[in-house]
């Protein structure tokens, strides 16, 4: 997605004045994270060199192209002409949302990379109840319309929600004697006697949780993610979901930017042979094409060091990416939306989600969608894990099948100076990516002089010019 | 329309592209503030600059980015080009390689680029002519041939660099009132999300 070297071999000089050269972070990867914390270390004034093995920038959550996407998951097929340009697509590896409201509005705000991006909000959230797509009701009106639910349900769910705006942490008079820090989310739901339909959709379409785990956690954010929903929905209308045009892609590429107008070093291409660590096990720099650039601390993805074991596999993610020449049947004919298959609705443990995508999100040609069904795999067989979902779907022009593997950092970065981000999970959104990148962050402050540490504060923003 | 005010004012993205070292961060800062330093760091630090060019009728906003050194190692990102009206393609006269490549990222410009896009070849260092290695007859002529428009510039001693700018503005169509994709795009506000997020103390 670079763009192309213009008829010039890399200068090998060039590069390896730059490879020959001491900087205080190398970054590997050019992932959403790896690039947001790249951009914010060297905004705190760190030298920082970035490395990418591919052509491209976003790494797993790159956007491609067609052709990028048949060279990598085509299995050898050529895109055929009647898919219309490669260029007019751009094909999202992660299939994620952000909050209108969320901590990635923020970050973006704090890191004053908002310039660079164009939003569309996603024209509708749908929920999979009893075999049907239904609209997640956005108003009063819809709620009372909807056929999710009964009227005396709908009245015990109104109660819930009203209890939901009006709870502040911070003023005990709106918690009505319940100690949520305590009480479970599945203690506050009884509360108000809800069915268990009712549940999963609180749960799973509003909480955004992608399997019951939350159910035995305290309630207190069981009421957060609720109100960042509402928070989140309130901001633009339809849905409370935006998305960048051109595709997640331009995330990456902005945090780049970020960081190379602060003077980061960008080498796109550029193969990572060995990370290379002294005697007492501490990084010490990075091995590429021969040439050895010094560093005190790495930052990367798990891709970068799984030949050092400092990663642990904790599960898989499927990810089905369907081009086709139809909306998703059942969603009004939105251009975008996000339909949530509740766990419980088709006998799993997790959630599918389903989100499309077309020519107004400007990453399909026109009359093109792009949909993504995923969820966490479960069974030996994920693809046939999501035929519940595919079978919404009505008939694509081509299926590309994406089979993730989820690490987690497994080292001690205090002893080995590595600090390693998590592969996207299977949510929805990027609360847990953004919440990811801060923890991070605060392991790479933790080990620095005091007098060098700076701590972002997303509830409090910066002044903007 | 009677109820039009005197002066429109349009705003465009310009994007300069080229080898490090032609001057592209200089030509910038010529143009914006005036300035020239012999020793230009290789960015200017900035996510983007603005300066604006009266026309007779109209007036014309540049917000002009900066590759922030991304082309060095062929990283430069699609976002960059991507939305932009105008770009200022830049060689070295004092460098035949500068100029073949020049010629490359114009290739690239025309293949990937906006297709409206006003591409304009500048070979800088015009002040250097004792050491000149491209004749401005061979740039002028591939200009023609490649439908660009081509100047000689000098940073250093400010030849040419506001009349390319200008010269730019002028060919701009001001037939929309932003170069951007319309419709119901959103750019983030700081005031939309600095609501009070009753909860988050937690």
């Amino acid at each position: 997605m670079a763009l192309a070297r213009p008829g010039r071999t890399p200068d090998r000089s060039e590069s390896r004045a730059a490879m020959d050269d001491e900087y205080d972070v190398i970054v590997l990867g050019t992932g959403m994270k790896d690039t947001l914390l790249s951009g914010l270390m060297s905004v705190a004034g760190k030298k920082v060199l970035h490395m990418d093995r591919n052509s491209y920038y976003g790494g797993e959550s790159a956007s491609l192209n067609l052709n990028q996407m048949f060279e990598k998951y085509g299995n050898g097929e050529k895109p055929p002409a009647e898919l219309g340009s490669s260029r007019d697509y751009n094909i999202d590896l992660i299939p994620k949302f952000m909050m209108a409201s969320g901590k990635l509005v923020r970050m973006l705000l704090y890191s004053k990379t908002t310039h660079y991006l164009e939003f569309k909000q996603i024209d509708g959230s749908f929920v999979y109840n009893k075999g049907k797509v239904h609209k997640v009701p956005v108003t009063e009106t819809e709620a009372l319309a909807s056929g999710l639910m009964g009227l005396w349900e709908k009245r015990r769910f109104r109660n819930f929600l009203i209890y939901v705006q009006e709870y502040d942490a911070a003023n005990a008079s709106t918690h009505k004697g319940r100690d949520l820090s305590r009480l479970s989310s599945a203690d506050l739901i009884k509360d108000f006697g809800l069915q268990q339909e009712t549940v999963d959709f609180i749960g799973h379409a509003i909480a955004l949780n992608h399997n019951d785990e939350y159910l035995t956690k305290p309630a207190a954010e069981l009421v957060k993610r609720c109100q960042l929903y509402s928070l989140s929905l309130a901001q633009y209308g339809k849905s409370p979901y935006i998305y960048p045009l051109y595709g997640l892609g331009e995330l990456p590429q902005a945090f780049s930017r970020l960081s190379a107008v602060h003077g980061g070093v960008y080498m796109l291409n550029k193969k990572v042979d060995k990370i290379e660590y002294d005697e007492s096990g501490r990084v010490c720099g990075v091995t590429s094409e021969g040439e050895t650039a010094k560093c005190k601390m790495v930052i990367g993805d798990p891709s970068y060091f799984l030949a050092d074991g400092k990663v642990k596999q904790v599960g898989q993610v499927i990810r089905m990416v369907c081009i086709m020449s139809h909306p998703v049947p059942n969603t009004n004919n939105s251009d975008s939306c996000q339909i949530i298959i509740p766990q419980s609705q088709v006998g799993r443990q997790n959630d599918i989600y389903i989100t499309c995508l077309g020519a107004s999100n400007s990453v399909a040609p026109a009359g093109k969608y792009i949909v993504i069904v995923s969820s966490t795999v479960e069974t030996a067989e994920p693809v046939k894990e999501l035929s519940p979902a595919l079978k919404l779907l009505g008939k694509p022009d081509k299926i590309f099948a994406l089979l993730n593997n989820v690490y987690v950092p497994a080292n001690d970065f205090a002893k080995d100076g590595c600090f390693i981000t998590s592969s996207f999970d299977a949510s929805s959104h990027f609360e847990s990516s953004v919440n990811d990148v801060l923890a991070v962050y605060e392991q790479i402050m933790s080990t620095l002089p005091p007098e060098e540490r700076k701590l972002i504060d997303l509830d409090h923003l910066p002044a903007q010019e | 329309m009677a109820a039009a005010p005197a002066t429109r004012v349009f705003q465009f993205k310009l994007v300069l592209l080229g080898d490090s070292a032609v001057g592209k961060s200089s030509l910038v800062l010529r143009f914006v503030r005036g300035q020239f330093f012999e020793y230009q760091e290789s960015t200017i630090g900035a996510a983007f600059l603005t300066q604006t060019v009266a026309l007779n009728d109209t007036t014309v906003k540049f917000e002009i980015w900066d590759t922030a050194g991304q082309e060095r190692y062929h990283s430069l990102a699609p976002m960059y080009y991507r939305g932009a009206a105008a770009a200022i393609v830049v060689y070295d006269i004092t460098n035949r390689d500068t100029f073949a490549r020049a010629k490359n990222w114009v290739k690239e410009l025309q293949r990937q680029g906006n297709p409206h896009i006003v591409i304009a070849l500048a070979g800088n260092k015009a002040d250097l002519a004792s050491k000149r290695k491209v004749e401005p007859e061979e740039a002028e002529a591939y200009a023609n041939e490649s439908g660009i428009f081509f100047m000689e510039t000098s940073a250093k001693s400010a030849t040419n660099v506001n009349e390319l700018f200008v010269e730019i503005a002028r060919k701009l169509p001001k037939s929309t009132p932003s170069a951007r994709p319309g419709g119901s795009n959103i750019v983030i506000q700081p005031q939309a999300t600095m609501k009070k997020n009753g909860c988050c103390g937690g």
